[in-house]
């Protein structure tokens, strides 16, 4: 067997309750390594045939929580969420960094595939071998740090008993939802340590359409066995000593980018992305580090520990705990609601992460609520008696409630931007799509384009198979560092991005791959086979969509209509995109990657790469 | 991880408990002056090393009963994952290598130090427990209580 791997995945039946083991061969682990590539193999080739009927939030979507070969040897471990995505009806590869996928490793699997749906809320407990759905109706409803709280206790309450006399416990870790998930809000996140999360594709929700509502393990075993254990520790320790040298995220995060990019970079979304450039000193980087409690908090083996630990201590956002935040966090839940203040951001982020919201895809909504009401589409009467002006914290506080709970209107932002979008058009007769800021269903990471000087290409969020995830951006060249088929690898090894970030960091990976499968995968190999295998079939499902929306390349694959329009403040003002360039784009990736000229994966490519089922979908879109 | 040649969390003789989300603890012996431990144990497993004074764990003769677990005032040993006998830090030999990974890490968190004889170690021997409430109240103020 492949070093790295401990050579077993779980099937949990939520239906039936039945939980086995299974395995993949050698040659399908070699293709696909596991996170996202894996994923997307097994999605298609349980739903694949009836892609466009599977319902991303009925009981026959499939939910997938998946390691790689590399997690826990290279610095920086994470968990790759994947199924049907309740947002663009295809694939999405979603990270979430932690212990817990190293736990599951030592625990003796590299992975967890969930189906069917339970009768009542449960939570699922993988303690070494012995796993158990356990009833989570007690803490159904709960927040992340009650649920949590909760979920520690209990899991080692169980490892006492199992084996008594041990000594204490270290706690499980865990994953899990808040209320988010379990009203099935379609901008819910898989949750973790109160402040980390799998946001882009939804998957809270389809956890919450699962009635699961968290995962815990514990492995007492050793991390599985590199095939070179010497040269996998060499290059991981490479990897780390560059990165050490590079005190950027250590010292900041990414929370010096909420002044940055506005003020420097012209992209960052400003009042639903009506500007990208502000030059707010109160959003400085220095007015949030006050509030750090804990200035360096890394997860599992992690040098670039780019999380901080933000506290408020008085005032009215008193008691508010999150990371950071980070710079996403920073633009969606701040600038891109006109909230300028670090305690008015803080006080947001850490009101979603209890609540179990993607920062972004919330954020995304809220802002697109907001221009609604100031040009008059949406009335304080449709938003429940909020007055839902710019900055106003507690106004966009109040409207996350009502997102949560599916209250009025709360109910339609729920659905995401995209359906709502579709849903205010038709309640208002106006085109509400035009002030969204969407990529197929899903909300645009805050890299702004219009400026050129972030670092978004045209075809970014035009071609990209996860939408307008900012960390899976369509780039040329394809095998640049930047470019999806770079992060499948590492949505696929599974290794958080961060520590891939500085240059020569990546040129260790093919080695570290090498040290901990035993298995020589060149750059070759990877970008013109093993990558365009995952990207090709996630671009098949996300074309298949369905069951409520699909995606027509030829008016979907585009940017938001919004930033046709020029950049009207800043260094950058007057700048906007020209719809000559975004075809251009558009037409040379495809190019490239082996689409045809309306986006479809081409015939030969598929079956070069050996995709023939695929292929036979595909050519329903060929049309 | 030097003991075992694996990357081993569960039988690390440093374990770093996270009871609250960043309140990350590492937990491991102090060193007691009247070493607890030692006495309670009933095999003989336990002595001291003349070298580094660190507790050293006779393989051999620890029957894995957990005594010395209850004698610590921070319940600090533990069983093996995988084997039967307890685990306690030995200061790696008198070369610890959690010290070379954090200074190479450049934390600094750890240094090496002579023992002295005016301290009184054992008051850090505290549960993970103990420490956690006590660094959440720390960081998180009245919050703090509440999450522990
Ligand atoms: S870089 Fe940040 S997110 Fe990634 S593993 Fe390190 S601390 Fe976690
Ligand atoms: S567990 Fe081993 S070392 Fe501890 S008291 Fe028992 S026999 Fe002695
Ligand atoms: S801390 Fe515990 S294990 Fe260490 S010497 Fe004291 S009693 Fe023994």
């Amino acid at each position: 067997m492949p070093g790295g791997y401990a050579g077993k995945f779980l099937e949990v039946d939520l239906t039936s309750r039945n939980v086995r083991d299974i395995k993949f061969s050698d040659e399908v682990l070699r293709q696909y390594l596991g996170g996202r590539g894996l994923a997307t193999k097994v999605l298609w080739d349980r739903l694949g045939a009836r892609w466009e009927e599977v319902d991303p939030l009925g009981p026959e979507n499939i939910l997938l929580m998946f390691t790689g070969p590399l997690t826990g040897y290279a610095p920086g471990a994470r968990l790759c969420v994947s199924g049907k995505s309740p947002q663009s009806n295809g694939i999405v590869g979603s990270t979430i960094a932690g212990e817990f996928p190293v736990e599951l490793k030592c625990a003796g699997y590299d992975g967890i595939i969930f189906t069917g749906k339970a009768e009542n809320p449960v939570y699922l407990s993988v303690f070494d071998s012995d796993v158990e759905i356990k009833d989570a109706s007690h803490i159904w409803g709960k927040d992340a740090k009650e649920t949590l709280k909760v979920l520690v206790k209990e899991g080692r309450e169980a490892l006492a008993k199992s084996r008594p006399r041990r000594g204490v416990w270290k706690e499980p870790a865990a994953v899990y939802i808040g209320p988010a998930g379990e009203r099935l809000v379609r901008v819910a996140a898989v949750v973790g340590k109160w402040a980390h999360a799998a946001g882009y594709g939804g998957y809270g929700a389809v956890m919450g359409s699962k009635n699961l509502k968290a995962v815990i393990a514990k492995g007492t075993g050793p991390l599985p066995e590199a095939a070179d254990m010497e040269k996998a520790v060499e290059a991981a320790e490479a990897i780390s000593r560059i990165n050490l040298r590079y005190t950027h995220l250590r010292h900041w995060g990414t929370g010096y980018l909420g002044y940055d990019v506005g003020a420097r970079l012209s992209a960052e979304p400003v009042k639903n992305w009506q500007e990208e450039w502000h030059d707010e000193k109160s959003y400085s980087a220095d007015k949030f580090e006050p509030f750090w409690a804990k200035r360096f908090w890394g997860d599992f083996g992690c040098p670039v520990t780019c999380l901080k630990l933000a506290v408020i201590r008085s005032g009215p956002f008193k008691g508010a705990i999150t990371d950071n935040p980070d710079y996403e966090n920073q633009a969606y839940l701040g600038t891109n609601l006109g909230v300028f203040t670090a305690e008015g951001n803080i006080y947001l982020t850490a009101l979603i992460d209890d609540l179990g919201l993607c920062g972004i895809q919330c954020g995304n909504v809220l802002g697109f609520a907001a221009e609604l009401y100031e040009k008059g589409i949406l009335t304080r009467e449709d938003l429940g008696g909020i007055d839902l002006k710019w900055g106003d914290v507690e106004a966009f506080a109040s409207l996350v409630r009502m997102i949560v709970e599916r209250r009025e209107i709360g109910d339609v932002l729920a659905e995401g931007t995209y359906r709502a979008a579709l849903k205010i058009s038709e309640m208002k007769s106006v085109d509400a799509l035009k002030y969204a800021v969407v990529a197929k269903g899903i909300g645009i990471g805050a890299h702004g384009i219009r400026s050129g000087e972030d670092y978004p290409h045209h075809e970014t969020y035009v071609c990209s198979v996860q939408g307008g995830d900012h960390t899976s951006p369509a780039y040329i060249p394809l095998d640049d560092d930047l470019s999806e088929l770079t992060v499948a690898l590492y949505d696929s090894g599974v290794v958080c991005w961060f520590n891939f970030f500085e240059e020569g960091t990546k040129d260790h990976i093919w080695g570290l791959i090498k040290a901990v499968t035993g298995w020589e995968i060149t750059p070759e190999e990877w970008y013109g086979t093993s990558a365009r295998r995952i990207i090709h079939t996630q671009r098949v499902a996300l074309l298949l969509g369905g069951p409520d929306i699909r995606w027509d390349p030829k008016t979907h694959d585009d940017i938001p209509s919004k930033w046709y329009k020029p950049l009207k403040a800043g260094p950058y003002a007057g700048k906007a995109v020209d719809r000559k360039i975004i075809e251009e784009a558009k037409r040379e990736y495809y190019e490239a990657i082996g689409w045809d000229e309306n986006g479809v994966p081409k015939s030969e490519e598929l079956r070069r790469l050996g995709l023939e089922e695929v292929d036979k979908k595909a050519e329903a879109l060929r049309g | 991880m030097w003991h075992e040649g694996k990357i081993w969390p569960e039988a690390s003789r440093v374990r770093v408990f996270m009871l609250v989300p960043g309140v990350e603890v590492p937990h491991l012996c102090v060193q007691c002056h009247d070493y607890p431990c030692v006495k309670a144990c009933p095999s003989e497993a336990l002595s001291i090393s003349p070298e580094t004074e660190a507790v050293i764990v006779d393989r051999e003769k620890c029957t894995a009963c957990g005594l010395c677990i209850e004698a610590c005032p921070g319940d600090v040993p533990y069983i093996h994952p995988a084997e039967k006998y307890a685990v306690i830090c030995d200061l790696c030999g008198g070369d610890p290598q959690c010290v070379k990974a954090c200074s190479e890490g450049g934390w600094d968190a750890l240094k090496l130090l002579k023992k002295s004889e005016n301290y009184t170690y054992k008051v850090y021997a505290k549960t993970p427990e103990e420490i956690t409430r006590e660094v959440a109240v720390q960081l998180y103020g009245e919050v703090g209580e509440e999450v522990v």
